[in-house]
């Protein structure tokens, strides 16, 4: 069941073969059991799960549903849930239940979708690993030694070891596409703008977008149907309309352009690199034309975007003062004893280091030789991306520069960050890009990216749906969690 | 004195929008604690603001009326501090791209000379919430109602030269926006703030001296001692050779005097940065035309007209034009009663502002609509009623709203005319008092007072005292 397609499970919940309530149960029981080991879920949702399946239910039976009716999903604790509690992986939020919906929530909702829990995270969004959580590590299921990727860990991993058919996760820096490589699944990050930011936390406001893991690109193109669009409460989403993701999955390819970075390529660990290289074959197969294309400020993106966010989320985080919500230091002397207390207490070892970073960057003096370079940076990359695009219709590269490594692995900050080396250029240009599975590495699971000019979604989808068309890597499952077969 | 002073405003006006300048919530001043908040305005995790479009339209009318440059693009940038008031711990505000630019604003000075005072830029911002320290102990609270309110700083160039210069000019900054309705104007409920930075430097140099900024001030009379204790303390510590400290000091009405807050070293480094929530104000030529023609006459003209097209008195055409409802309510009644504009003038500042005033109550509350106040007027220029039963006409249209020819009619106030009518009753009153009447005779003309308060008094003041003056100098002589 818990491998199944969303287009399969619809068909099993519309032939009344399983309610909503027993789908929902059936997943809810996975996450029960394993989630002690996986770790994926904050916080499993059975009591909402089981009333949002029995509402999705009436509407199956009326014949009201949509093609997500009853399908049940699972939300990074980063989008906030009225009456549930949203934590954003932090200490500083274990208690706190905001009064309103995230509008990418309310999306999904109103789509009749059943939740079923809200998912693990580095706090705040910050980390590659997951092992930023408040509430712990996420295990990945195809080595339980191995980290998950971050931030959306919890995402993946409740995808990927089938405790829930899709997830929703928010990528800042490639906080969706490099955790959905390190686990073996698919996962799109939109168009800044596409997906509203209203409800969802805010680590880094320019860069921070709401995207879809789920095991196929046509699973995802579903979900982010229902997920996208534009938001009066958010000033910075897309007044656009949503073309259709779905009808042009089954477009051909034949004769569009691929483009390979070679600055993406160049660094490369060799295997990697051979992996990827024989799956670009089976693009060619489909009819597409590789080119080799070049974005020459690439190596500036890491250092740019670790400015830029760093700055936003020293502002964006300075609410969490212990005053009106979340975490409040007991027994300050004064008012500064509060603000200190509560933010040394409440927030982790990276949350402190970025804000450290990002006041440091913003403080007089300093704010020239940072900030404003970065942003200079910034359209230097999205304008390297532009040129890139006027000759090819797509480009490709590998999603992270290694397989998921091992706990505790990566100890210095700095290591750590590089390992976003292929994915950060994309948020920094406001671009969609989508990570799919390729093959796999000792065992491991290995992702290649596809980047599209902003707004072409729906092109992502296409040539990711084409390639697992002929291809059977996003098919795979962890042996680590038992395949049980329920019904 | 032996030294320039140099005086910059900084005036804060609320504008009048309905909602907040980032939420929906209603700004209404004076609701309960914290019940004009909602989540935006409580920084609740994952809300973004949304900008309020009648904010910009607000400030856009300001830039109009002041003929400031309205810049096309603007952008919103984030004040970073921490207070307990400030829920996001960043403000809102502009800083290096300000929705209104340079222009100039001309007073005339307390030596009645004309000046042109610079208005260096004004730019949108929100308010912060305010700290309650009554009623607590050990603890603050907090009330954020005020959270969001939107903002219009006005800020000068140091082209102010004492302190009733920088009060005039408040007053005009203050007039203007009454006038075009983009701020209620109230200073008591902090509608209209003002922060002065004072200098002095060896009279007749160039460069600035140091300067003090002082807060805050919420009434003219304040902001006139606030900086005339400022210029007084800082030229005794010139005097005696010492440094003025550049600081942000509070006026304290009470003792008279200004405190210090803080000194620049302890000044927070705002960090400002562009918001990334907000995107760049962009603001097209056309939509600046479309406000401008739908905005009234200049204050600045009309007053001008008041004066020398209408013959009012300079002081009677300011109270007119300090709102514009006022005036228009004002020229309407001159439209519609084809009356004369001092009578028109004088009935409204001296009658109506004199019962609102007596009953405490605002413009607002006045409910005698133009039609009635233009036709009880006509009925003293039509001889039907005298000026002094006007007043009573008058007194009973605003108690109970009756129109005044039902007022006049009912109670039977229409002004005796009728010369026979009036001739008899001079007859008989004269006959009546001889001795008064002998007075007269011997030269005593002021006697003819007494004659009028008789005959006024017997027939209860209805009497057409033009008529009865006429009447009784020929029953008399």
């Amino acid at each position: 069941m818990h491998t199944k397609s969303i287009k399969e499970l619809h068909k099993l919940l519309t032939d009344k073969k399983i309610s909503a309530v027993e789908l929902a149960q059936h997943f809810i029981d996975r996450a029960l059991k394993h989630n002690p080991s996986l770790n994926c879920y904050i916080n499993i949702l059975s009591d909402e799960a089981k009333q949002q399946a029995k509402i999705a239910d009436d509407k199956i039976f009326k014949k009201e549903g949509s093609l997500l009716t009853g399908i049940p999903f699972a939300l990074k604790d980063i989008f906030c849930t009225s009456d549930m509690l949203t934590t954003c992986g932090s200490k500083m939020l274990s208690d706190f239940i905001p009064p309103y919906d995230a509008t990418a929530y309310k999306n999904l909702k109103s789509s009749d979708m059943v939740l079923l829990g809200k998912t693990n995270m580095d706090e705040f969004a910050m980390g590659s690993s997951n092992e930023n959580s408040f509430f712990g590590c996420v295990q990945n299921p195809w080595d339980l030694d191995c980290v998950p990727g971050g931030s959306s860990g919890g995402s993946a991993v409740a995808v990927a070891g089938g405790l829930s058919p899709v997830a929703i996760g928010t990528d800042t820096g490639g906080s969706i596409r490099q955790p959905a490589s390190f686990c073996g699944i698919t996962g799109i990050k939109p168009t800044y703008g596409r997906v509203s930011r209203y409800g969802m936390i805010a680590f880094a406001s320019s860069l921070d977008q709401g995207g879809v893991m789920a095991k196929s690109a046509e699973d995802c193109a579903y979900v982010l149907q229902s997920l996208s669009g534009y938001d009066k409460k958010d000033s910075t989403s897309m007044p656009e309309d949503v073309p259709s993701y779905t009808e042009s999955l089954n477009n051909s390819i034949k004769g569009k352009k691929i483009g390979l970075p070679t600055e993406y390529f160049a660094n490369l660990d060799d295997d990697l690199k051979q992996i990827i290289t024989t799956q670009i074959k089976e693009f060619e197969k489909l009819g597409a034309i590789i080119v080799d294309i070049s974005l020459p400020h690439t190596d500036l993106s890491v250092p740019a975007y670790y400015v830029i966010s760093s700055a936003e989320c020293s502002s964006n985080l300075a609410r969490y003062d212990g005053v009106r919500y979340g975490y409040s230091a007991k027994n300050p002397k004064n008012l500064e004893d509060l603000y200190l207390k509560t933010r040394t207490e409440g927030f982790g070892d990276e949350v402190k280091r970025r804000i450290l970073i990002g006041t440091y960057t913003l403080s007089a003096g300093y704010y020239d030789a940072y900030y404003i370079k970065a942003q200079k940076i910034r359209h230097l990359i999205a304008d390297d991306f532009n040129q890139a695009f006027a000759q090819v219709d797509i480009l490709l590269t590998p999603t992270t520069p290694t397989t998921a490594f091992k706990k505790g692995d990566k100890q210095n900050p700095l290591e750590m960050y590089l390992s976003d080396i292929y994915t950060v250029a994309v948020n920094l240009s406001g671009l969609p890009a989508i990570s799919i599975p390729a093959g796999f590495h000792q065992k491991m699971p290995v992702g290649m990216q596809l980047i599209s000019p902003a707004f072409c979604e729906h092109r992502l989808l296409n040539f990711a749906h084409m390639y697992q068309a002929q291809t059977d890597h996003h098919l795979q499952t962890p042996s680590q969690v038992p395949q049980e077969k329920i019904l | 004195m032996k030294y320039d002073v140099v005086i910059g405003l900084e005036i804060h006006a609320q504008l009048n929008t309905e909602s907040k300048i980032f939420s929906l919530s209603p700004t209404r001043f004076g609701a309960d604690v914290n019940t004009q908040a909602n989540e935006v305005d409580l920084a609740m995790p994952g809300v973004l603001p949304v900008l309020n479009e009648q904010a910009v339209i607000k400030a856009i009318k300001f830039g109009i009326a002041t003929d400031c440059k309205i810049n096309n693009r603007s952008i919103f940038e984030r004040k970073n501090y921490f207070y307990p008031d400030l829920p996001k711990a960043y403000q809102i505000s502009q800083f290096e791209y300000p929705i209104v630019g340079a222009g100039i604003l001309e007073i005339t000075n307390e030596k009645n000379e004309l000046k042109n005072i610079g208005i260096t830029r004004a730019h949108l911002e929100e308010d912060a919430g305010k700290s309650l320290h009554e009623n607590f102990t050990k603890h603050s609270g907090i009330d954020l109602n005020r959270a969001g309110t939107p903002l219009l700083e006005i800020v000068s160039d140091p082209d102010l030269s004492s302190a009733k210069e920088a009060v005039i000019y408040a007053k005009k900054i203050h007039a203007l926006v009454v006038y075009i309705e983009i701020c209620d104007g109230n200073m008591q409920e902090g509608s209209f703030r003002c922060d002065a930075n004072v200098s002095l430097k060896p009279r007749g140099t160039k460069e600035l001296g140091i300067r003090s900024e002082i807060k805050n001030i919420n009434s003219f009379k304040f902001l006139e001692k606030a900086i005339n204790y400022e210029i007084n303390r800082q030229e005794n510590i010139l005097d005696d050779g010492g440094r003025v400290v550049q600081e942000t000091r509070l006026y304290d009405a009470d003792k008279n005097e200004t405190r210090s807050m803080r000194s620049k070293e302890e000044s927070n480094d705002y960090r400002y940065f562009p918001d990334p929530d907000l995107l760049p104000v962009i603001i097209d030529n056309k939509l600046i035309q479309n406000i401008k023609d739908k905005m009234p006459e200049s204050p600045y003209n009309r007053l001008k007209r008041f004066i020398d097209d209408l013959d009012l008195k300079e002081e009677d055409a300011n109270l007119l034009c300090s709102d514009i409802k006022i005036a228009d309510y004002f020229e309407n009644i001159i439209k519609i009663g084809n009356l004369k504009p001092k009578l028109v003038a004088n009935w409204i500042i001296v009658e109506l502002m004199g019962i609102i005033n007596k009953n405490n109550k605002k413009w607002q509350d006045n409910k005698i609509n133009e039609q009635d106040f233009a036709t009880l007027l006509q009925r003293i220029t039509d001889n039907t009623i005298s000026g002094k039963i006007a007043k009573q006409v008058f007194a009973v249209m605003w108690d109970k709203g009756d129109k005044p020819d039902n007022i006049i009619k009912k109670e039977g106030l229409q002004q005796l005319d009728n010369d026979d009518e009036i001739k008899s009753i001079i007859t008989d009153i004269i006959n009546k008092n001889p001795a008064q009447v002998q007075q007269y005779k011997d030269g005593k003309h002021k006697i003819i007072g007494f004659f009028v308060g008789q005959i006024m008094q017997q027939t209860k003041g209805k009497a057409n005292p033009a008529k009865v003056q006429e009447i009784l100098k020929q029953q008399l002589s």
